[in-house]
């Protein structure tokens, strides 16, 4: 079915004519048109929450930066993805992902297969402008099958979303506020001991990092995300 | 009065540390201390993390040996898995771990002794480095530079990369090894033979102008500790503990690796981070011992490839007993290459190196593992205990430049009585006693874990406690 004329809205994406559908986000609408912006807890097929900041873009007329992956597109906007300020604050953000728990890409198992690596060289970050905090965080090897290692998690929740809006079980969730949040298994109970849990495994395949592995294997080989998108499909019928 | 010379930079040794000698009134070396002065402490922050990580995370205390760790750290934790992990895995650990001794020995040799041993240790420090061997001696320090080479690509076609090579995993292997990669490796030995016994010659010649350093580097009766084959043959991979004494006497033999605790105690002293590791029975005092190639030619029956056993015998002829200089480190080193070489190629000429099965999958069995693997630089023991989750709860790694700071600190104390006086002291004088640890071939690094810079300072301190000088490099 064709939409109405009033749901489509006609925008510019760094000077590009965009058009998209009122419900679409300019996300959406900048990588339908082959335009790319970093995104780490955007995963397709799963709802969006904005946290990272790293899709942040400027749009004219508003000096706040704002979120590419929960705002709408709106007739008229002009887009900005790319600009020397947008790169300082994604870098900075970058920098303060890997400052705030500890990042040690030598010998980390996601080490080759890892979304903040990837973004981290991308973005060309050699070096990181503040202290580490290097904070004392546990591993969780109790459950049979996989482990989480809080030490490498960048609080995204794509594990609480998939494991909530997927597979229904809802077993995880953040704890805590600000810098003490933690993603935890039902209420905070060892993951081996969660009467929620099903074992899926879909909160691994989603991790960007190697917070969340399967136990077995000594490197992690590339995660598995394409089920998502082809869930989201067929359950709503898009 | 204090005085200071600086030697900027001065290095040719893996880390850096500080030695102290202590003079009496009449200006004579009373007391020499080899102090390590930085510490790592990766016993402690391993503590929490899952055993399966163990080889990668314990591979990054160095640089130099990252594959002996990997070993030692592996066969921990095959210990852990409770598993026999398949034999063409042992054998091709056994590879890697042979091109690191003969690529670690070139390091140790080439680059950081030869400049001694070529230059004369009077040289003009300036010029007294590889460089300078390079200008004088073009053919020695290419053969050098070759051999490294040799080894380096061995741990690069095996495991991917040169340095820290994720390859060796609990359970065996990551990957099997192809028939190209083995011809490949196989096409490099005539050549890395040839520059061995071309420097082996040459050393032989040259080892008499070397009698007082021969004389009065580390050169003292003392136990040597090693692992060795069933026959007693050379064997840096698997094995038994074997000790001798100073005459070569067989003083425990079949030990178990994993009773080692029975046999190694470790000291700690408050001015150094180095423990030092002592042979239990004798104790503290008395079981000083060495390991690391002039140990293992020592213990050894026989090296058991054919080459490097016509070298042993004329080794062996140095000395009626145990061979007491530490300056034969040197030539143990060499020998031990052409060891390797010859020991890679036998390896590699058993179709069996070829096959798939490369990895035993199990879980956590059991609830401690220990790993012993030789090391280019000796005996390397990796230690854990985990938790019901696989979660390391303790670790104890005694690494094999520890069990050598005993007799490194005797060894120092020896060459500077002999050298060094208070009156006159010359570069020259304080290089010899330099080069008594590098005969060594201490890392620094791995034995303590050390982080960060670590510059090497000899400093001399008259009875009244003042510097009378200092040498320091940064």
């Amino acid at each position: 079915m064709t939409p109405a004329v009033s749901d489509v809205k006609t925008l510019q994406i760094d000077g590009i004519d965009v058009s998209a559908q009122a419900d679409q986000t300019i996300l959406d609408a900048a990588r339908e048109k082959g335009l790319s912006i970093p995104t780490l807890c955007h995963l397709d097929g799963l709802g969006d929450v904005g946290a990272c900041r790293l899709c942040l873009v400027e749009i004219k007329g508003t000096s706040k930066l704002l979120p590419a992956c929960v705002t709408r597109v709106e007739e008229g906007m002009e887009v900005t993805t790319q600009s020397e300020r947008l790169l300082k604050y994604r870098r900075m953000t970058l920098e303060l992902l890997f400052a705030e728990r500890n990042h040690v890409c030598s010998v980390c198992v996601a080490n080759g297969h890892c979304d903040l690596q990837v973004l981290g060289q991308a973005h060309g970050l050699t070096h990181v402008q503040f202290p580490y905090r290097y904070p004392k965080l546990p591993m969780d090897a109790s459950h049979d099958r996989f482990v989480v290692d809080h030490n490498r998690c960048v609080l995204c929740t794509r594990c609480v979303r998939v494991c909530d809006e997927v597979e229904g079980a809802h077993t995880w969730d953040v704890m805590s506020r600000g810098i003490g949040s933690m993603v935890i298994t039902d209420l905070h109970q060892p993951w081996g001991e969660s009467d929620t849990c099903t074992s899926c495994g879909k909160c691994v395949q989603v991790c960007p990092t190697g917070a969340l592995f399967e136990k077995g294997k000594a490197r992690l080989v590339a995660k598995s995300r394409d089920f998502l998108p082809y869930l989201a499909m067929m359950r709503e019928g898009k | 009065m204090g005085r200071q010379i600086l030697i900027d930079p001065v290095t040719r040794l893996e880390g850096h540390a500080k030695i102290t000698l202590h003079l009496d009134d009449q200006g004579a070396v009373e007391a020499a201390q080899f102090h390590v002065t930085q510490l790592r402490g990766f016993e402690k922050f391993c503590e929490g993390r899952r055993f399966l990580e163990m080889p990668y995370l314990m591979s990054r205390i160095c640089g130099i040996c990252p594959v002996s760790h990997l070993i030692a750290s592996a066969k921990a934790c095959d210990a852990i898995l409770a598993v026999s992990i398949p034999e063409t895995a042992a054998q091709l650990r056994r590879v890697m771990n042979l091109a690191q001794v003969v690529q670690s020995h070139a390091l140790s040799f080439f680059y950081l002794s030869s400049p001694d041993l070529l230059l004369g240790m009077d040289a003009d420090p300036v010029k007294r480095h590889l460089f300078g061997v390079a200008e004088t001696h073009p053919m020695l320090a290419r053969d050098g530079v070759g051999l490294r080479q040799f080894g380096q690509q061995i741990i690069e076609t095996l495991g991917g990369r040169r340095i820290h090579p994720g390859w060796v995993i609990p359970g065996g292997v990551a990957g099997p090894l192809s028939t190209e990669n083995r011809d490949r490796i196989l096409a490099g030995i005539p050549e890395a033979l040839n520059r061995t016994q071309r420097t082996l010659d040459w050393f032989k010649r040259t080892i008499e102008t070397f009698r007082e350093e021969i004389r009065t580097f580390a050169n003292f009766p003392s136990m040597f500790l090693g692992l060795v084959g069933a026959e007693g043959e050379l064997e840096t991979y698997d094995g038994r503990l074997r000790i001798v004494d100073e005459s070569g006497s067989i003083v425990q033999d079949g030990i178990d690796p994993l009773r080692y605790a029975e046999f190694i105690g470790e000291a700690a002293e408050p001015w150094t981070y180095m423990k030092f590791p002592y042979y239990k029975p004798a104790g503290r005092e008395h079981g000083f011992y060495r390991v690391g190639p002039l140990a293992r030619l020592n213990i050894v029956t026989r090296c058991g490839t054919a080459r490097a056993d016509q070298e042993l015998a004329e080794f062996r002829e140095l000395r009626r007993g145990a061979i007491l200089s530490s300056f034969h480190y040197h030539y143990a080193r060499l020998i031990e290459i052409l060891h390797g070489i010859e020991k890679i190629e036998e390896l590699l000429s058993n179709p069996k190196i070829l096959s798939k099965d490369v990895r035993a999958v199990a879980e956590a069995n059991r609830r401690e593992g220990i790993g012993v693997a030789e090391a280019p630089r000796g005996t390397l023991i990796h230690h854990y205990e985990i938790d019901d989750e696989g979660l390391i709860t303790w670790a104890n790694l005694i690494i094999a430049t520890g069990h050598n700071n005993l007799a490194m600190n005797r060894g120092i104390l020896q060459a500077a009585r002999h050298y060094v006086s208070g009156n006159h002291v010359s570069e020259g004088m304080l290089n010899r006693v330099e080069a008594v640890i590098r005969t060594f071939d201490p890392c620094l690094s791995c034995s303590t874990h050390a982080l960060g810079q670590m510059p090497f300072k000899i400093q001399i301190i008259g009875r009244d406690g003042v510097l009378v000088r200092e040498l320091r490099r940064d």
